[in-house]
């Protein structure tokens, strides 16, 4: 979009006449540039990586730094989608056909599963199952043997993520310990751990939700249709927009009604909100983005409201 | 009086600057404007001289925060007796720092203006965290040193300022900070002033601005303030507008850095066979027709191609992730390094460096650990430990060993010949870690070369003066 681009027909003997020259670098490029060799470091460094997949934006542009780092190869891992159980339809069609397209191996650690074979006890039909995620994300890890988990998490998204290494380290336990990271200089990552140990591996950690989008509409990727303004049934619960579906129904005082409305994130249906919002196009997202007083995930996430060191609480825990 | 203590690379006076009171400001830049950069820059500087407080005071007023991050700095103040707002918990957000009130790691913040983004590095003050602060600071193109001014330079600061120093930062701003509690006193600054000369003097540091701040209050921060009338220089934000922007990396022409550099990460297999070879571009740009030898083997070849997904490129700048292909079907694989082979770095397997050792447990002569250079680990053992530094004097003093925290030279062996610049030239190839093999744990940042000390000038004298 701002890269330099000099259309030249000088290329050497070997190259196609038609290249680019890229002399000067924006900021996009060079959070891109990071972000695919961190991915490469990873595949590199550890025995068993894998890339977690949630069907989101963030997600949506790791799949593509991925295609940027290994094409024309296969990825050098399998796709993982840690699955709730409480989806948005949308989110699944788009997950299993972008997976189709790639042509990459697609693995699905249920919570569903976690609850019916008692790892887990089930919150009941409406309760909010992101936190039961981390059962189902370590059972997958261990079952599978995997020492890298490459996620899409972002450090402007909450403060105890500002803390996160890019490679961060858990132990045999899952667990993320705020006060005992690994030096990470320059850009050596260090990928190297025991047995049951692995790392949590963060190609966006520089990045931001406005970069993010930028490099959505740069690069044209495809995201899941609810991501722009559309008609839908929702219920107003604790400031939030709660889609409705067979998790979410009115409670006693609530009304469902009609609204046009987009969501800032894809998580759990029963703990993402929707943002009343017209914007139908990438141009209209970006200027909504630019100028929101509200951050996305005050905006949009229940579970990141019970006290101020919340996420905190769940990484050490060893959530994403 | 803008107090800048470099020689020929002079911070220029402020230019006039777009208002910061808009809700626009977070917008991109339209499409007829300059593109974006990117400075990264860490704050550093001892505890409690108020780093949390200013980098929470530039995200304030430069209306970076929303509301819901504020409301809760407000709900978290309120919780611990705080009147209005303690802008430190927009950074401190771990629950031990804010419980102690202290930096325990690096917190990430991001900033934008209209042209620039900015990665803001909020380093830890206590000399336990050291490491983190060594993070921090590895990849920034500038710091910003808070001092509380009326106290003046801490060895704390000193050790800061240094490691910052021979990570290669080269530009300083120092917010001389608690002007508010001198009254504005000018001769407080002016002695901030000459305790940062000697020390950026002796560092090799390029371009140091000092500017009398109040953080708490905002003042000089992001607006002027009218606090000071005997300062005329830029405030915190200007001087982090106008600084150079991708210096890290040498992203922009470094007259000391070296050739064109790219560590093999990984073999991309192409279609109907052949290779290209995968890494992140350093020292300088790279193109199809450049000469390159292929290193520690040193066979010679050239490039014939600089591919990406988008297609491949006639000319590919530092700082991009591409895969080369060569004309010579060559033994290569990852670790190895392509170099200009005009500008070729040494190949050694054994060598001087300047190390930041953060493992509590000494570093000897003897001792067998494993490194991580560009692209390669390979085995070594520490021959000897030949100094350590003398944060305060600045003076690398004889040694047997290193404690937690200490900087110092050592002499390596590693096992596999390495590709080396001097860390001046190249922050890249110049560089490495330590790693414990029992642990895995990264004990150390270690430097090709000796430490970067300029030579004493006549005017030595005055460090001790102000110590």
């Amino acid at each position: 979009m701002t890269t330099t681009l000099d259309r030249s027909t000088a290329g050497s003997l070997d190259t196609p006449a038609e290249t680019a020259a890229r002399t000067s670098v924006d900021h996009l490029d060079l959070l891109e540039a990071h972000a695919v060799f961190i991915m490469r470091e990873v595949a590199a460094e550890c025995e068993r990586p894998v890339l977690l997949f949630s069907g989101g934006k963030d997600s949506a542009v790791l799949l593509r730094l991925a295609e940027k780092a290994f094409r024309p190869g296969r990825f050098p891992f399998p796709v993982m989608h840690v699955d709730t159980g409480h989806n948005f339809p949308e989110v699944i069609d788009f997950r299993d056909r972008r997976i189709e397209e790639l042509g990459e191996q697609l693995l699905v650690a249920s919570v569903q599963e976690s609850i019916d074979t008692g790892r887990v006890a089930d919150p009941g039909p409406g309760g909010m199952r992101n936190r039961l995620q981390t059962t189902a994300l370590l059972d997958a890890i261990n079952a599978h043997g995997f020492d890298a988990c490459i996620g899409g998490a972002r450090r402007d998204e909450d403060k105890a993520r500002a803390k996160e290494r890019v490679l961060s380290f858990r132990d045999t336990f899952g667990q993320w310990d705020p006060k005992r990271q690994r030096p990470e200089l320059w850009q050596l990552y260090s990928g190297q751990v025991q047995p049951g140990e692995h790392l949590r591996a963060f190609p966006l950690s520089d990045w931001t939700e406005l970069d993010i989008w930028q490099y959505i509409e740069r690069e044209s990727i495809e995201l899941p249709s609810i991501y722009y303004a559309h008609r839908r049934s929702v219920i107003e619960r604790d400031g939030m927009l709660l889609a409705e579906s067979e998790w979410v129904v009115p409670g006693p005082g609530e009304t469902a009604r009609e609204e046009t409305v987009r969501f800032r994130t894809v998580g759990d249906a029963t703990c993402t909100g929707a943002v009343r919002s017209a914007a139908t196009t990438l141009e209209g997202i970006i200027q909504e983005v630019a100028v929101s007083r509200v951050s996305e995930r005050g905006a949009t996430r229940a579970d990141d409201r019970f006290s101020e060191t919340s996420m905190e609480d769940r990484k050490r825990e060893g959530y994403f | 009086m803008a107090a800048t203590t470099d020689g020929a690379a002079a911070v220029v006076a402020a230019d006039p600057l777009p208002t910061h009171d808009s809700e626009a400001d977070r917008r991109p830049p339209a499409a007829d404007q300059p593109v974006m950069d990117l400075l990264r820059f860490a704050a550093i500087g001892s505890v409690d001289d108020g780093k949390s407080t200013l980098i929470g005071r530039l995200l304030h007023d430069t209306k970076q925060l929303f509301d819901d991050q504020i409301e809760a700095v407000e709900a978290a103040s309120r919780r611990r007796g705080v009147e209005g707002m303690d802008l430190s918990f927009v950074t401190d957000g771990l629950r031990a720092e804010r419980e102690q009130g202290i930096t325990i790691d690096v917190a990430y913040r991001y900033a934008a203006t209209p042209n620039r983004k900015f990665v803001i590095a909020d380093c830890p003050g206590h000399v336990q965290y050291t490491r983190n602060m060594a993070t921090g600071a590895s990849t920034a193109d500038l710091a910003l040193v808070v001092v509380d001014a009326p106290k003046g330079l801490r060895e704390q600061t000193r050790r800061h300022v240094c490691i910052a120093a021979l990570l290669g930062v080269r530009h300083l701003i120092v917010a001389a900070n608690k002007m508010d509690l001198t009254d504005w006193d000018e001769s407080t600054y002016q002695r901030v002033v000459e305790e940062t000369a000697v020390l950026v003097e002796r560092l090799g540091v390029e371009s140091c601005t000092v500017i009398p701040v109040s953080a708490l209050n905002g003042d000089n921060v992001a607006v002027r303030s009218d606090a000071a009338p005997w300062y005329d220089g830029p405030t915190v934000l200007e001087a982090l507008e106008q600084a150079p922007a991708g210096e890290w990396a040498g992203a922009h022409g470094d007259r000391r850095g070296s050739g064109a550099r790219l560590p093999v990460q990984w073999v991309l297999r192409q279609p109907g066979g052949g290779r290209t070879y995968a890494g992140m571009i350093n020292g300088g740009p790279l193109r199809p027709g450049d000469a390159v030898a292929v290193l520690p083997g040193g066979q010679r070849s050239t490039v014939t191609a600089v591919e990406t997904l988008d297609g491949p490129l006639s000319e590919a700048a530092v700082g991009l992730s591409v895969s080369v292909q060569l004309a010579d079907d060559v033994d290569l694989s990852r670790g190895d390094l392509l170099a200009a082979a005009d500008d070729l770095p040494e190949v050694v397997t054994q060598l001087v460096a300047t190390v930041c050792w953060f493992d509590p447990r000494p570093l000897v002569a003897g001792a067998q650990y494993r490194i991580k250079h560009t692209t390669r680990v390979t085995p070594a053992r520490i021959l000897s430990v030949d100094g350590r530094l003398d944060v305060n004097r600045l003076e690398l003093d004889p040694a047997e060993s290193l404690a937690e925290n200490d900087i110092g030279t050592v002499t390596l062996a590693v096992a596999t010949p390495l590709a080396v610049d001097p860390y001046q030239r190249n922050r890249i190839t110049g560089s490495f870690v330590v790693i414990d093999p029992t642990t895995n744990g990264t004990v150390a940042a270690g430097m090709v070369g000796p430490p970067a000390l300029t030579p004493l000038g006549p005017d030595s004298a005055r460090l001790d003066a102000h110590r």
